[in-house]
């Protein structure tokens, strides 16, 4: 594929990625690319290897070959802590957050904050006061407006608890947020908060990858669609111009994406 | 959502955290405990007149010290919504290890004292290995642990009463006094140990984890947290706390006891729900925990002197707990 010369580089790319399960080939060469502050819908019918890629790209599992490059430099992921470490988050869609804790311990969860100075270093102590400005602070940039950071996220909303855990990986990614179906949870109007949400990620500079099974959820928030058929990329198309009617087609095989493969 | 209401939303944020505290749910499950001690206080108070004095009190502190010791580990591994039944059997096996090692084979008190506390921890990391790598359920695994150390204990001792424990073993048992009340090592021990599992369960990252595995595993699991390797220090903290136990029984006892400890695993189980811990995990508190003790001392000790057969009291311990898991049901229910 010859690149356009101002293309920048992907932030997160693949190139040839293979993973068999035994007989069953997941995936089969598969590329993809991730700009820097886009939007990236990745479609599929079931079995097109769509969360196979997922996973390969944020930890979860190893292709058997292929390479993946993080800002243009080779990555191995062996696990999704690895991938974290490289500053890619995932939102999972079954709302990973813990229900009785409040919103400051589950933004903070794993990555706690302690007191400075002894208390800190010899009693281990957690300065809640400090993560609970924070995350009121990462609530606000999102303008997820929720009253008290020391209540406890049982009494959300299923739309504010994805809030959340969106929180939570935009906090923490410096390179990519992966929402792995993040609205399969929820109710129509709670489904647009999170459509928002994602949004404001990636107006704050973080590129998304969203996996979605709902056509037209993805068609009003993605910058492009990476189309996944049988193992491979088999296009990659833009919303504004680009009917979704067709998409649907590509993803079905009742339309060859040779055509628009570059569009 | 517009920017105006944030701002309106995140004024109010400390009548909110208020409100939510005030919840007539959440009320109930933290001062419930404290309520009910003071009833069952009152009630006995008001049945005889032994019951409301500092020596009596006082014995009602010391006779929970064993099961508040245990209840702490217990409380541990329920937050995790595990449960173990073999802290009574194991406490057991810890008191006849130190104090045979030291009478029978002369070995010197305090390392008898350590080896003791060894077993039980030892038995916590058998129970924690064989839930968190074979992944068996808690429940089956420490109802086969209490059966090994019941076993062990009686094989071991040959049933027999360990006699003239040295004095390095029961110092525990000794007293100072504030007053016209004694007040033993093991109470203040204990205390202890409850201040400083109140910390970290509330003040360390360690303790959020304990929560968050006992709520959400996989969301645990997926920000990272070891679940694995903190459930197995959960097990071993609790066999280490089962091994202190076992030396403030031998200290309140003066002998190593080979039956000790058999109704000690409900006790303990009836404390912590009592104290209002979720037996489904991620909710509770140690302090609560404390509150679920004294209760079953308050109705262990006032049940005596009151006069009502001791078969009586395990019929009450049993209607107490359904009760409470009742009202935690019920209060989960409500606030899902």
């Amino acid at each position: 594929m010859t690149e356009p010369v101002a293309t920048p580089t992907p932030v997160l790319q693949a190139r040839g990625l293979v993973k068999r399960y035994g007989a069953v080939t997941a995936l089969d060469g598969a590329d993809f690319e991730l700009f820097p502050g886009e939007i990236l819908a990745v479609i599929g019918d079931n079995g097109a290897g769509k969360s196979t890629l997922i996973k390969a790209l944020s930890g979860a599992l190893v292709p058997d070959e292929g390479e993946i490059l993080l800002d243009g430099q080779p990555v191995r992921f062996r696990t999704p802590l690895d991938a974290r470490r490289q500053g890619i988050e995932t939102v999972y869609q079954d709302l990973a957050v813990a229900p009785a804790l409040n919103i400051a311990e589950n933004l903070f969860l794993g990555r706690e904050l302690r007191r400075p100075g002894p208390l800190g270093s010899w009693f281990r102590m957690l300065d809640k006061r400090r993560m609970r400005t924070e995350a009121n602070g990462h609530m606000q940039d999102l303008k997820i407006g929720i009253r008290s950071m020391g209540q406890a996220v049982e009494t959300l909303s299923g739309g504010q608890r994805q809030g959340v855990a969106v929180a939570r990986s935009a906090a923490f990614a410096r390179h990519v947020v992966i929402m792995d179906e993040p609205t399969a949870a929820l109710g129509v109007k709670e489904s647009h908060m999170v459509l928002d949400l994602i949004r404001q990620v990636r107006d704050r500079g973080l590129p998304v990858i969203l996996i979605s099974h709902n056509m037209p959820q993805v068609f009003e928030v993605a910058d492009r669609v990476h189309i996944q058929r049988l193992g491979r990329r088999v296009a990659v198309v833009e919303p504004r111009s680009f009917g979704m009617q067709d998409a649907v087609a590509i993803m079905t095989g009742a339309m060859s994406g040779e055509r628009v493969a570059r569009s | 959502m517009g920017t105006a209401s944030t701002v309106e939303q995140a004024s109010s944020g400390r009548g909110a955290d208020l409100r939510s505290r005030l919840d007539p749910a959440t009320l109930l499950a933290s001062l419930g405990p404290l309520l009910a001690l003071f009833l069952a206080a009152a009630f006995f108070a008001f049945r005889t007149d032994r019951f409301l004095t500092g020596p009596n009190l006082s014995l009602v502190v010391q006779q929970s010290m064993v099961v508040g010791v245990l209840a702490i580990g217990q409380t541990l591994i329920i937050l995790t919504a595990g449960i173990d039944l073999s802290c009574g059997a194991v406490m057991a096996l810890g008191g006849i290890v130190m104090t045979r090692l030291a009478v029978n084979n002369g070995v010197n008190p305090l390392l008898a004292m350590a080896l003791g506390i060894g077993a039980c921890a030892a038995f916590g990391v058998l129970n924690g290995l064989l839930i968190t790598r074979i992944r068996l359920p808690p429940f089956i695994v420490t109802l086969c642990t209490l059966n090994i150390a019941f076993a062990t204990t009686l094989i071991y001792s040959e049933n027999q009463t360990v006699n003239r424990v040295p004095d390095a073993q029961t110092y525990l048992g000794n007293t100072f006094r504030i007053g016209e009340t004694s007040i033993t090592y093991s109470t203040v021990l204990m205390l202890l140990l409850f201040v400083g599992t109140w910390f970290v369960l509330r003040q360390t990252a360690i303790g959020r984890h304990v929560y968050a595995v006992g709520n959400n595993p996989e969301a645990a699991r997926l920000t990272g947290i070891n679940t694995g390797r903190l459930l197995l220090l959960v097990y071993a903290t609790a066999g280490l706390l089962y091994g202190i136990a076992a030396l403030i029984s031998v200290g309140r006892t003066g002998v190593g006891d080979p039956n000790a400890g058999q109704t000690d695993n409900l006790a303990s189980i009836t404390a912590v729900v009592l104290g209002g811990t979720s037996l489904f995990g991620g909710r509770g508190t140690i302090l609560g925990t404390l509150v679920g003790v004294l209760i079953v001392g308050v109705f262990r000790n006032g049940l005596q002197l009151i006069g009502v057969a001791s078969i009586y009291q395990v019929l009450v311990t049993g209607v107490l707990v359904i009760l409470a898991v009742a009202v935690d049901q019920l209060a989960r229910r409500r606030n899902p």
